[in-house]
């Protein structure tokens, strides 16, 4: 562990080891038009576990994720600079297959948001983007996908039904299985339960906890609880750096910076 | 004790003078409205019979329908909208999803504007001009053309608006699964929006189903059943202008028929689109 201090609030950040390393970003910073939403992030995001950012509203939770997968440059005006790896693949050039890219980043949104097609459509939608499989198969891919989104059940016999009919809790595993049918190597979650009740944000964490196996997963989530059940590591963020990052459970219980503290144990946010 | 604040008299007043005069604006609208179809449904009734569907229009005095009539103006209402459709669809969505904010999108949008307010005189006018008139002849076609300039900016509107009220959320998650733009807009964003979109093509449609002036430059009239439309083409609107004004009175009869037919023809086309547009999104 390494404490920074410079112009910016002093820092903690856990360097994980290289190889352990699925997204590594280096002095990343982020602008909407002028205003500066990220300061010089620099943090490794491990394969196969659950990497947790937390912080209070506008510090750059949402904006740190959607550079991940390049959501940003669906908009003119916003830019990243600095280096995102994606197994050491460089993320943020201009030369990147964003297509591609978003392939291999999933990402699930705050609120659901089922296609206007069948549950079965909805799932093979991304499928059908860059694989021409067999009927039979396209049908085990999705299958497989709902079950692992641990909707299967619930759908198995409506297949053909609008997503749109499904209740809130399912469209959001609709769209979980959505998103693991392309078969990506990263799932960014932004804020994936708070439109949900909470049985179904139960049910949905039992879901991303189930992914990890396979998946290296990122959540956004202002939920504190739901950081410090679902996830093997936590990054506290504070307008626009990141304060804070270690294994979870040292975060939550023995947090050294003043900020995550004062954050952690409810004194401000 | 509660104390209850009656309002104060000058204010009950205001509140009852502005009820008196909503209600009587609102009077005086739906008594003409009501006017108007009564006048329509009596006088068109009389001259509806079997022969307006299976007879074209008649010389004075003689037995005659509207057949030619009504086929002319399905004709070239439905190619009208079909190029309107065409045109006014991608308009609409270029200036949705492609310039947002862009001052060459504000520009169109302005133009479009324009258009959808400019007479309908002046369409006809210009079709007259760049088709007619090089071409040395009234024709279908050039009817059909005025009429789809006249419903493609309401369409390109309509569009529009619809296409952004989708959510941005909806175009991110199928961007997010690596789908692009072009195809996000399509599977997903039109999809979405399709009840919407039908909506704008039907109400462009009743619009232009009644057009007079545009015809009377372009498609002028046609005596005979014709289904050739590079030559005049009967319409009802034209038929009952000439009808109406003319001395004979089985020829009157028709032209209220013709009326009838145009009113209920709109009258159907406008409900089907209020049910398409109630149509419950999450069904």
């Amino acid at each position: 562990m390494s404490l920074m201090t410079s112009d910016a609030p002093e820092t903690a950040i856990l360097d994980l080891p290289a190889d352990r390393v699925k997204i590594a970003i280096r002095n990343l910073d982020f602008f909407y038009g002028q205003k500066r939403a990220l300061h010089g992030v620099s943090v490794g995001f491990a394969r196969n576990a659950v990497t947790a950012l937390i912080g209070p509203s506008g510090c750059g939770k949402s904006t740190l994720l959607r550079t991940l997968n390049r959501m940003y440059s669906l908009y003119p005006g916003q830019k990243a600079t600095g280096e995102v790896l994606l197994d050491g693949d460089d993320v943020l050039g201009g030369r990147v297959d964003l297509s591609a890219l978003r392939a291999r980043v999933g990402m699930v949104f705050q609120k659901p948001t089922p296609f206007p097609m069948s549950i079965f459509d909805n799932v093979a939608y991304g499928v059908r983007l860059y694989e021409r499989l067999p009927r039979a198969e396209l049908a085990g891919r999705v299958e497989e996908s709902l079950r692992r989104a641990a909707l299967w059940d619930e759908v198995k016999d409506k297949l053909k039904e609008s997503g749109l009919s499904l209740s809130g809790g399912q469209q959001q595993r609709l769209v979980v299985a959505r998103a693991i049918a392309v078969k990506p190597e990263v799932l960014l979650l932004d804020e994936p339960a708070s439109a949900l009740d909470p049985i179904s944000t139960a049910r949905l964490e039992e879901t991303i906890a189930e992914l990890k196996t396979d998946y290296t997963v990122v959540i956004v989530t202002h939920n504190m609880a739901q950081a410090a059940r679902l996830s093997d590591h936590t990054g506290f963020m504070y307008l626009g750096h990141l304060v804070e990052f270690g294994e979870t459970d040292q975060v939550f219980t023995s947090p050294v910076t003043t900020r995550a503290r004062d954050y952690i144990t409810g004194r401000f946010g | 004790m509660s104390r209850t604040y009656a309002p104060r008299l000058s204010r009950r007043l205001g509140n009852a003078a502005f009820l008196v005069f909503a209600c009587a604006a609102t009077a005086v609208a739906l008594i003409a409205l009501f006017a108007i179809l009564w006048a329509l449904v009596k006088q068109g009734v009389e001259g509806l019979n079997l022969q307006v569907f299976t007879q074209s229009t008649p010389a004075p005095g003689s037995e005659g329908g509207l057949l030619n009539a009504i086929l002319g103006s399905i004709m070239m209402s439905t190619l009208g909208l079909a190029g309107a459709v065409f045109v006014g669809v991608l308009a609409g969505t270029w200036l949705s999803e492609y310039s947002r904010n862009s001052a060459y999108g504000r520009v169109v949008r302005f133009v479009n504007d324009v258009l959808l307010s400019a007479p309908s005189i002046l369409i006809g006018l210009f079709i007259y001009g760049i088709m007619v008139a090089p071409m040395k002849g009234f024709s279908g076609y050039a009817g059909a053309a005025a009429l789809g300039l006249i419903a493609a900016p309401v369409i390109t509107r309509t569009t529009e608006d619809v296409l952004r009220l989708q959510p941005i959320s909806l175009r991110e998650a199928s961007v997010a699964l690596g789908a692009p733009v072009w195809r996000t807009i399509l599977q997903v964003i039109w999809r979405s929006a399709k009840a919407g979109m039908l909506t704008g093509a039907l109400l462009a449609f009743a619009r232009i189903s009644g057009e007079t002036a545009p015809l009377l430059f372009t498609a002028l009239n046609n005596q005979f059943l014709s289904l050739d439309m590079s030559k005049p083409t009967a319409n009802l609107p034209v038929v009952i202008f000439q009808f109406a004004l003319s001395a004979y009175d089985d020829w009157r009869r028709l032209a209220w028929a013709g009326a009838l037919l145009i009113a209920a023809a709109v009258l159907t086309v406008t409900v089907i689109a209020r049910i398409l547009a109630r149509e419950p999104k999450r069904s």
